[in-house]
């Protein structure tokens, strides 16, 4: 991000501001994004307060410059590409919560001698393979999805976040050890890695999914977190506070942080998606979640061998996971969008 | 380049040592007696345990463990399956076809994606571009098994394009359909890219530089915007490969393809876990020298780095 700090740059991001409100057909005018800009980079951001406050307050409501957070929330409020995904995430959460309102069919009363029955009153799904309700089992299963995602996810931030942004603001041994010790992590692949970890692990629930998620995902977020703390740690506002004798934990949380923490954010959102999509593949290939929680993954997994005959009993938990990651991914776009236009 | 070459050549020691180490400590680590399951139910005779012990060196410290492990793989000797079958062989086997899967899929990222982006970001705003980055979006969004599933059941089974499962010689053109499955997500991604990079460079002094000077259209695209627009492309395949690999297992396993995806597959039906983690070990050291491969590649394609 160090680039954004030419001149040119500002017209440069307006243009690209404007095609994103004709691409995504969302905004019907242009009018609103001029006002919004200067504040939209992290790095005009940092000249305005500079030049008026140098405590970095975010909050914004003290009519001091908006800050980059408010300036998105602002600009995210009207964007139907942020508001669809948003309303059906919370309605995911809803359903992973109080799974009991949608549906009163226990999801494990299941009776073979309703196997594969097509749909009839109530059971609008029909049955699946082993005679359980298919939309009790997609409503149920909602839950271990939303838990591992936001579980993998909270654990890769706060963990990646940690040694990203010590590695970055440290820099020198500390980051060449931090740095290579991330690259360990980073070189297995996520999913392949998973399946040697899980795959030797004889009781496995939520939570050792959720941890062989977080040992092979914190690394991404590391990265992205150490390279945006370089390129805030050294700006005037840091500087200024520095010499104005604040400590180090100060410079992080007050200053560093809230202005490096942008891109993390959108990746987090987006890693959401990926996750639950990594657990449900684990699942599907059996060694995910056990077989005793309702999962979508492991009801795709038993699904697949009447794909031909009942291809209904594979196909909507599949749907019910590919628009839960769809949500995640399309919140995740917009929020990116709205923090940094550029990077479209 | 000889010195980026060396310097990467010198960073990647620590980092194979260290993942190396990572995966064995990852499989070895986990709560449990490796030897349990061999007898099932009843428990295991003292000498053949004692034995076993000895073969798999587990009576010895976990750093000693460590180095038989490495030296198991720098003597390409990775064990053998449950059925006595070396890992070695069934790589020599299988890889061959997971590698044709794989260059079908690459070919067919990059013939759809490169040009997708090329003109996406060529003509941002318009409805070509909208259109590709929601399509996009909703690829990314699908997991590979639920779209190898879908593409598997309405476009081979319903509408009898290409072959639900693949026979047991292999021939390319049933592995075609495989392929667009296995290919879309990192399509996706190529698109996005590309579109994003050329959309960024088409505004850069050297394009403009190379239309004043009197170049086509079609030169300043294809060598000047073009090239530079597939730096991150590039680097992206290195790290996707990972992705890809993980993509083929579950591709393999859905279309019945008899490559180490498909193996990796059943040894995890199975639960055939000293398999497992073998062909995963080999996967991963594959992937670790691939990346390097890339890196390499990155400094050919970037003069900033070459010269560095």
């Amino acid at each position: 991000m160090p680039s954004r700090q030419s001149p040119s740059d500002g017209s440069e991001t307006r243009s690209a501001q404007g095609v994103t409100t004709q691409q995504s057909g969302v905004r019907p005018t242009g009018d609103s994004p001029t006002p919004i800009l200067p504040a939209a980079s992290p790095a005009s951001t940092a000249a305005t307060r500079d030049a008026d406050t140098d405590a970095g307050d975010i909050s914004g409501s003290t009519g001091k410059p908006r800050s980059l957070f408010t300036d998105a929330l602002f600009d995210l409020r009207r964007k139907p590409m942020f508001l669809i995904p948003l309303v059906l995430i919370l309605f995911l959460a809803v359903v992973a919560i109080f799974p009991g309102l949608f549906t009163s069919v226990d999801p494990r009363f299941c009776q073979l001698s309703d196997a594969a029955k097509g749909p009839e009153a109530g059971h609008i799904f029909g049955f699946n393979r082993q005679g359980c309700d298919t939309f009790s089992r997609t409503v149920h299963g909602a839950r271990a999805s939303l838990e591992v995602g936001l579980l993998v996810t909270v654990g890769a931030v706060l963990l990646g976040a940690i040694v990203g942004a010590v590695a970055g603001f440290y820099g020198g041994l500390v980051d060449s050890i931090l740095s290579r010790l991330t690259d360990v992590f980073f070189a297995l692949p996520l999913l392949l890695g998973a399946i040697v970890f899980l795959s030797s692990f004889p009781n496995r629930n939520v939570f050792v999914v959720s941890f062989a998620l977080i040992v092979l995902g914190w690394p991404q977020i590391a990265r992205i977190m150490r390279g945006s703390v370089i390129g805030v740690k050294d700006a005037d506002y840091v500087l200024a506070a520095r010499a104005l004798g604040a400590k180090d934990r100060r410079l992080m949380f007050r200053h560093v942080l809230p202005n490096a923490i942008a891109p993390v954010i959108v990746v987090a959102t987006i890693s959401l998606g990926i996750f639950i999509v990594a657990e449900a593949t684990l699942s599907y290939l059996g060694i995910g979640l056990p077989p005793t929680t309702v999962s979508w993954g492991g009801d795709i997994n038993s699904a697949t061998d009447a794909l031909r005959t009942t291809p209904r009993i594979l196909l909507i938990p599949a749907a019910a996971l590919s628009i839960t990651v769809l949500s995640f991914i399309l919140l995740g776009e917009a929020v990116r969008e709205a923090l940094d236009p550029r990077l479209r | 380049m000889g010195r980026y070459v060396v310097r990467r050549l010198l960073q990647m020691i620590p980092v194979f040592i260290g993942s190396t180490l990572l995966i064995f400590l990852l499989v070895n680590l986990t709560p449990g007696d490796p030897l349990l399951n061999l007898a099932g139910d009843r428990a295991l005779d003292p000498t053949v345990r004692a034995q076993l012990t000895e073969q798999f060196h587990l009576n010895r410290n976990v750093f000693l463990q460590y180095l038989y492990f490495m030296q198991g793989i720098f003597t390409l000797d990775f064990g053998t399956t449950f059925s006595g079958r070396p890992v070695l062989d069934i790589m020599k086997d299988a890889f061959p076809i997971t590698i044709r899967l794989a260059v079908l899929a690459l070919l067919f990222e990059a013939v759809v994606g490169l040009p997708a982006g090329l003109i996406a970001g060529l003509r941002r705003g318009k409805l070509f571009d909208s259109t590709s980055l929601i399509a996009s979006l909703v690829v990314i969004a699908i997991p590979i098994f639920v779209l190898g599933f879908v593409i598997q059941l309405f476009v081979a089974i319903k509408l009898g394009i290409g072959s639900p499962t693949v026979g047991v010689t292999t021939p390319w053109k049933d592995l075609l359909l495989p392929a667009v499955v296995l290919g879309s997500l990192s399509l996706a991604y190529i698109l996005r890219l590309t579109r994003t990079s050329v959309a960024e460079n088409a505004r850069s002094d050297y394009v403009r530089t190379a239309t004043a000077k009197g170049l086509g259209r079609k030169r300043v695209v294809t060598v000047h915007l073009l090239r530079n627009s597939m730096i991150p492309v590039v680097t992206f395949l290195g790290a996707d490969l990972g992705a890809l690999m993980g993509g083929a297992l579950v591709t393999e396993g859905i279309f019945n393809i008899k490559g180490v995806g498909g193996t990796l597959f059943l040894s995890i039906t199975r639960g055939e876990t000293a398999t497992v983690v073998s062909l995963v070990t080999v996967l991963v050291l594959v992937y670790l020298v691939a990346n390097l491969v890339v890196d390499l590649l990155y400094a050919v394609l970037d003069p900033r780095i070459r010269y560095a």
